[in-house]
């Protein structure tokens, strides 16, 4: 969108609560949250017509959690530093996240093959496949996040750090998403152990 | 600076003028980036009402597709015997000609064309067509914004659909031909490309279309929900809007929370179909030979389906409701009956539509206890479905009606919506379902209460608003035919069928001349056939009419043709980019102050008179 629009839609908003941008995002989080709750509604009732194949999942995928939690931290905290304008703890902060959440998608390909290792492929029973359709799919979204991070980080290392309501706005819509497919993760790692 | 050369012409101008809200809208020189240069005009458009137009001529060319496509498949029924060697030169090779000239068509193919019309006409046609067209025409102007919230999704989200449809047209030139196993796709028959042609390669354009398709629909419907929400003008409560702007908001809030299963129920056929994975698939023999997929389920594929399918016949419906209330409203001068109960009604009908798809697997083996449930729900939708109904009555009731096209096929509308809500009654309940589900009786009930009924809410809307969109209105006489001829030839198509339906005359058959039980019905099949044949006609007068007054219709002289008292009559003739020249309207009322205290109509923008009664 161009400039002169935002402009004008910005005249048009200011008394509402919330910028246009984000309503936009959370409409569409609403749409993703169906879309799993779609998947594991699917698992329970897959599950409960037998035929189901029981094992435990990997321990990487217990430890991936807390290395994507951890992320969601540092990217909480690289915000905190870009609204002081603390350019250093920001690029800092900012970095770490992103390696973070890279090394997340890593380790669940670590954990994919700690799991095939044990001969649970993808194809031996719908309980694995379940395990890899979910687990694959976050991390597809997991890597939507990682990219936006990497146009902040372009931003952050090229541009003189200055908080702009438009970086402001960028960066709050990347923090957003990026505690949605932490959140998300934590949730399917839950189910994923109370249901077996 | 516009704003300051712009003088008002009419006292609706003034009054926008005196009382509106400046946004400093014209001061910035982004009229020349957005309407100048044929690209960004034409194709490439971020204006709503370009894109509007736009989603509705891809939609008619879908339907013209999809329409001559079911013409075919009701030859090959009302007149088995009969040649179709003439087709050869059009359909290729699905076209078998023997020894002395006769072509027949190929079984494969009309099932093909069978699916092909089915997923054509409800998502290309009826949800693109009807929602993308209607919601991104009037959402801005009605509610009295410049653009949608944002416009760059908004170009996306037609283009998305472009794709979508380049991607299904293309599967019909396969040497595998499309895909051919209806349009609800059920495994193991979509799961498994062996077992059958239109699986191969047919299969996979067809999911790869439906998934852009999706993203099509959640972009545009991501868009109309923040636009309704956050671009409201000063006094445009939510109490205030128009009737269709509620449809369209709650038609995308549907979409937006059943799409994203259908996407869930694809990703894993996908897995089914590329990975050799079980999530629907057991225990299946094709050739005698045993497939290594165990332990999978066909019927999780259906809850998942039909968790967006039953929604999606609400999504098709509502926008709709919405244009047919607001068209009868305004051409009976008089304000809808029971606007809270209207809207409140849509609700409704939004909520149930989560909670009854089971209604349509009562024959898959779904527990009888539970269907027991989705019976209850699937009747208790009669309500909000009839308090519509009497509501529109009530509106036309006593009013001095003008009987154009526009108010016409909104009066259709109500007449198919009740034939075909009657016949739902009986399909809702799960005994009567079990005797007539898969025969004519559902075949006729959908296409009334579905399919024709969106049909006449489309005609409708497009007639009303044609000349906010090309500033020229429709032949009217022309208009008048396509209605009596469209109302008349969709009952000869579809009310026989109910009869053929009860009979146990089964759907998708490829013929009945063949069985003993049904080789009476052969004249009623080719009557079917002439009737669609017809009623096709009709259908390409009103594309004659349409292409015609773009370029010859009668012009439209004045800015409110209809004395209509929504916004969008407030907007110049010739509607630029940001909908008003000067300031943006201010609502001072809500939209439906037909014939209050003996005046015909009150705009929205004239403020509340000191000695006027504060009822509506």
């Amino acid at each position: 969108m161009d400039t002169t629009i935002k402009k004008d839609m910005g005249a048009v908003t200011r008394h509402n609560k919330i910028h246009p941008k984000k309503l936009v995002l959370w409409v569409s989080i609403v749409s993703l949250v169906m879309m799993f709750t779609a998947l594991t509604s699917a698992y329970i009732v897959r599950r409960a017509a037998g035929n189901w194949l029981e094992f435990s999942i990997p321990t990487i995928f217990y430890v991936n959690t807390l290395v994507i939690a951890a992320s969601s931290i540092t990217l909480h905290a690289a915000y905190a530093a870009f609204k002081r304008e603390a350019a250093g703890a920001y690029k800092g902060l900012l970095s770490l996240s992103f390696l973070l959440g890279s090394a997340f998608v890593v380790l669940q390909l670590l954990g994919w093959e700690e799991m095939a290792a044990q001969g649970l492929d993808i194809k031996i029973n719908p309980s694995t496949s379940f395990v890899y359709a979910l687990s694959g799919l976050h991390a597809a979204h997991v890597l939507g996040g990682i990219a936006a991070m990497a146009v902040a980080l372009v931003i952050a290392f090229s541009q003189k750090l200055k908080r702009t309501p438009a970086r402001q706005l960028r960066l709050e819509l990347t923090l957003t998403y990026w505690h949605f497919v932490d959140i998300l993760w934590i949730y399917l790692i839950i189910f994923l152990s109370l249901q077996r | 600076m516009a704003t300051a050369i712009f003088t008002p012409t009419t006292r609706e101008e003034g009054l926008i003028q005196e009382l509106g809200y400046d946004d400093h809208f014209h001061e910035h020189h982004h009229g020349d980036k957005y309407q100048s240069n044929f690209v960004s005009h034409y194709i490439f458009s971020m204006d709503h009402k370009m894109i509007a137009k736009q989603f509705l001529i891809t939609g008619m060319m879908w339907a013209i597709i999809g329409g001559l496509m079911s013409l075919v498949f009701r030859m090959q029924l009302g007149f088995p015997e009969e040649s179709l060697a003439w087709l050869k030169p059009v359909l290729g090779k699905w076209i078998s000609v023997n020894a002395d000239g006769i072509g027949t068509l190929q079984e494969d193919f009309y099932y093909a064309l069978v699916t092909m019309h089915g997923t054509i006409l409800v998502f290309f046609v009826l949800t693109a067509g009807l929602s993308g067209t209607f919601s991104n025409m009037l959402i801005p102007l009605m509610i009295g914004a410049r653009d949608m919230a944002s416009p760059l999704l908004n170009m996306l989200s037609y283009w998305f659909f472009f794709l979508s449809g380049l991607v299904m047209f293309s599967s019909l030139f396969l040497s595998t031909g499309p895909f051919a196993g209806g349009w609800v796709a059920y495994p193991p028959l979509s799961a498994l490309p062996e077992a059958m042609d239109g699986s191969k390669a047919g299969m996979t354009l067809w999911t790869i279309s439906l998934v852009f398709f999706v993203v099509s629909q959640l972009l545009g419907g991501v868009n109309y929900i923040t636009t309704v929400l956050n671009l409201r003008t000063k006094g445009m409560t939510m109490w205030r809007l128009p009737l269709p702007i509620w449809a369209f908001f709650v038609t995308a809030i549907i979409g937006l929370l059943s799409f994203p299963v259908l996407v869930s129920a694809f990703f894993l056929l996908m897995l089914d179909r590329g990975i050799g994975t079980s999530f629907y698939l057991s225990d299946i023999y094709i050739g005698g030979q045993a497939l290594d997929h165990v332990g999978g389920s066909p019927i999780l594929y259906q809850h998942l389906f039909w968790f967006l399918g039953h929604p999606e016949v609400y999504i098709i419906i509502l926008p709709a409701m919405g244009i047919v209330s607001e068209v009868l409203s305004v051409n009976a001068r008089k304000p809808i009956f029971g606007y809270k109960a209207m809207v409140f009604s849509i609700l409704a009908i939004a909520f149930l539509s989560f909670i009854v798809w089971a209604h349509h697997m009562f024959m898959s083996g779904v527990n009888p206890f539970i269907a027991n449930f989705f019976v209850i729900f699937t009747l208790i939708i009669a309500v909000p479905s009839a308090v519509k109904v009497f509501n529109w009555i009530a509106t036309l009731y006593g009013g001095s009606i003008r009987f154009n096209p526009a108010s016409l096929f909104a009066i259709g509308f109500v007449s198919m919506f009740i034939s075909g809500g009657l016949t739902g009654i009986w399909l809702g309940n799960s005994t009567l379902d079990i005797q007539l589900h898969d025969t004519y009786f559902v075949v006729a009930h959908f296409h009334i209460v579905m399919g024709v009924a969106a049909f006449f809410g489309m005609y409708s809307g497009v007639y009303h608003w044609f000349p906010k969109m090309y500033g020229r209105f429709m032949n009217e006489t022309l208009g008048k035919f396509h209605f009596w001829g469209t109302l008349i030839g969709a009952y000869c198509v579809f009310w026989p069928m109910h009869y053929l339906g009860m009979a146990g005359v089964p759907r998708r058959y490829f013929r009945f001349d063949t069985f003993e039980t049904f080789m009476h019905f052969a004249e009623l099949n080719k009557f079917i056939t002439i009737a669609a044949i017809i009623t096709f006609g009709f259908q390409i007068l009103f594309v004659i009419n349409f292409f015609y007054s773009i370029w010859k219709g009668r012009k439209l002289t004045t800015m409110n043709p209809y004395k209509a008292n929504t916004l969008e009559w407030t907007t110049p003739i010739e509607t630029g980019h940001g909908n008003w020249p000067g300031k943006l309207p201010t609502v001072q009322r809500w939209s439906y102050d037909y014939g209050k205290d003996g005046r015909d109509f009150i705009t929205q923008v004239e403020p509340i008179g000191e000695n006027e009664s504060a009822e509506h």
